[in-house]
């Protein structure tokens, strides 16, 4: 346990200097695809490792790539979602901050695979200062040759481009992604067609996550079967886990797949435990729009067996007692954290980024934030449970992208594993805030 | 809103004229536009946008956002649909510091509510609003992905992290006392954690 493939060489100082990367091993596996692999050689290799797409949906990656339209004469791309907003994932910012020539190696020999020749990495506008250090490093790979005309001396030739956004959630769904790098709002796109056969500029297009490209570097080098004996079952490879919340060391954690969630909560190596000896209370393990799990759910399934950190043992028990491994955003809430009001916060945000095309997502997400908004104000009744209930069940599947279901998830988790705390306000007609800062920062400094 | 400011009231097709870029900012753009292929420059609007807002006092009014379209050969309402979608753009006046502090899940973990009322009662102003000096605009964000250094607050290209009341007045003192505008496109960031 605890083998780093991404972060390996986080702490070695100028590692985001191109000879120091290089040092370390960088841009061998450019080296080794581009001299002696095919492209379909190095897709194979992604298809063997088992990887899956690091940005929350967790869909094979080597998979998606085979999806990938090649008609005569069309250009083909691949574009990197770097536009990290989902609540409590902050790990892609940190290995393009600290190891930026990681993602590039990796769009380099990911390029190569897919046939593009001109790709783009779309970076979150709040991460403009991220896109300079990006940018830096892609001046550094183009005077060294590793980008531009025929790399090593090869037919294939690659320009890497950053773009920036500027300040939209939805724009990390794929086809909105491609609607902002197009320049215009983030809708995102009704599908069928599918961005591998119509996507940026009509042309055939695989968006993929920071993580799941930075990712390909070492399958190429350790080769797939290697890459995907770690882990567990169809959960490949490590994973960076984003850990924030009440915990005593939040960060980024790079795990390898089907470590025990309970030693990642509790261990020193990852988190340390709850901060100021509190209680767990709730843990949200994939970004803000998986179910949250209480405590007791979260370190052990229904059946009592250890929760592990993979996407099928987080899923155990479907969304009645289980959740997602999504963006590996994990979130912990201490004993003194009220649910309703998280989730208010929660929904807020997703009403605040719903791009407004369909209905029960544009209504519904702004009914559910009022409807909580009453129960921090005491004027909720029991019914505006039952409310809350039928709201989200009727934005589930029912919106062109996956926000709506992101935005119901939380809501119906919630009610599901805290109902009591729903009703406690709604009888008493009183909700009891506590201020964060004065419980954790006060004593601190005291 | 939109409709409004882009309307004829206000809008004043004689004052586009008289918008100037730097040869810089021009400079800039031309670069970005190369980034596509032919006929694909409508992509760039995003990043010149950024541009426009910096040249501008950190806001897009409807004679730049105009001024915008025929730079990159589109029509006006293509940039202002654009310019209205994405909450980094501004579409009034704004101050020469923008605070913007997240008020997200771990940051609200953490006492980002606490920060918030902290800054409008040093600052005098409510959220959404402007000091009437014209140095700082308070603004609250949704995840700005430094949820492991909750709270934080960006101000332009920057990222204060892991904040207290104590590191607010230190960072917020600091930028009084420099009294300049700090813009996304900043190649000066200076980050605190």
């Amino acid at each position: 346990m605890g083998r780093k493939l991404l972060l390996a060489h986080e702490n070695v100082p100028g590692i985001d200097r191109l000879d120091v990367y290089r040092a370390h091993g960088g841009y061998a596996s450019v080296e080794k695809a581009l001299k002696s692999m095919k492209p379909e050689d190095v897709v194979e290799e992604v298809k063997k490792s088992g990887l899956r797409g690091r940005g929350g949906a967790g869909f094979p990656t080597g998979l998606k790539w085979s999806f990938l339209a090649k008609p005569e004469g069309v250009p083909r791309y691949l574009v990197c979602n770097a536009d990290e907003s989902e609540p409590g994932t902050f790990k892609d910012r940190y290995l393009m901050e600290k190891i930026p020539h990681s993602l590039i190696e990796g769009m380099i020999v990911s390029s190569y695979a897919l046939g593009s020749n001109t790709s783009y990495i779309y970076i979150r506008g709040e991460y403009f200062y991220v896109s300079r250090i990006l940018e830096k490093a892609i001046q550094e790979a183009y005077e060294a040759g590793w980008l531009g005309k025929n790399i090593l001396g090869t037919d294939y030739s690659l320009d890497l481009y950053v773009q920036v956004g500027a300040g939209a959630y939805i724009c990390g769904e794929e086809t909105a992604l491609i609607e902002s790098l197009e320049g215009k709002r983030g809708n995102p796109r009704i599908k069928p067609p599918f961005p591998a056969v119509a996507g940026l500029w009509g042309c055939p297009t695989v968006v993929n996550n920071v993580e799941t490209i930075a990712a390909v570097a070492p399958i190429i080098n350790m080769g797939g079967e290697e890459y995907a004996k770690i882990g567990i079952g169809k959960s490949t490879g490590t994973k960076l886990i984003s850990a924030s919340g009440h915990i005593n060391k939040p960060g980024v954690y790079e795990i390898e797949l089907g470590l025990p969630v309970e030693e990642f909560i509790y261990s020193d190596q990852y988190c340390g435990g709850i901060r100021n000896g509190k209680k767990l209370k709730a843990v949200v393990a994939g970004g803000s729009s998986v179910p949250i799990l209480p405590a007791d759910l979260i370190l052990k399934t229904a059946k009592g067996e250890p929760r592990l950190m993979t996407y099928e043992s987080l899923f155990d028990g479907g969304f009645q007692s289980g959740t997602m491994l999504g963006s590996g955003g994990f979130i912990v809430m201490d004993e003194d954290t009220s649910i309703v009001k998280n989730l208010w916060n929660f929904t807020r945000f997703y009403h605040h980024e719903s791009c407004g095309q369909c209905s029960p997502c544009r209504e519904g997400t702004g009914w559910m934030e009022k409807i909580l908004h009453k129960f921090l104000e005491g004027t909720a009744n029991l019914s505006d449970i039952d409310l809350l209930w039928d709201i989200q069940s009727k934005i589930e599947g029912k919106t062109i992208c996956p926000l709506g279901d992101a935005a119901a998830w939380p809501v119906a988790s919630a009610i599901r594993h805290f109902k009591q705390e729903f009703e406690e306000i709604a009888k008493s007609k009183k909700f009891k805030d506590v201020s964060h800062y004065e419980r954790l920062h006060k004593p601190a400094m005291a | 809103m939109g409709a409004q400011i882009h309307g004829t009231l206000e809008f004043n097709a004689e004052k586009r004229k008289d918008i100037r870029f730097s040869e810089e900012a021009l400079k800039e753009i031309e670069k970005i536009k190369s980034r596509y292929p032919q006929g694909k420059q409508k992509s760039a609007l995003i990043p010149v946008l950024h541009i426009a807002q910096a040249e501008n006092d950190g806001w897009l009014s409807p004679e730049v956002m105009d001024y915008v379209a025929s730079l990159l050969n589109i029509q006006p309402i293509e940039v202002f649909e654009v310019a209205s979608f994405y909450t980094m753009f501004n579409l009034k006046p704004v101050g020469k510091c923008v605070i913007e502090v997240c008020r997200t899940s771990s940051c609200w973990l953490l006492g980002a509510e606490d920060i918030i009322k902290y800054i409008e009662k040093k600052l005098g102003i409510k959220e959404g609003q402007t000091t009437p000096d014209g140095m700082f605009t308070l603004k609250t964000v949704e995840c700005l992905g430094s949820c492991g250094t909750a709270p934080v607050m960006q101000v332009g290209a920057s990222y204060h992290e892991n904040l207290t009341f104590e590191k607010v007045d230190k960072i917020l003192d600091k930028y009084r006392a420099e009294g300049r505008r700090r813009n996304y496109t900043d190649l000066d960031y200076e980050n605190t954690k």
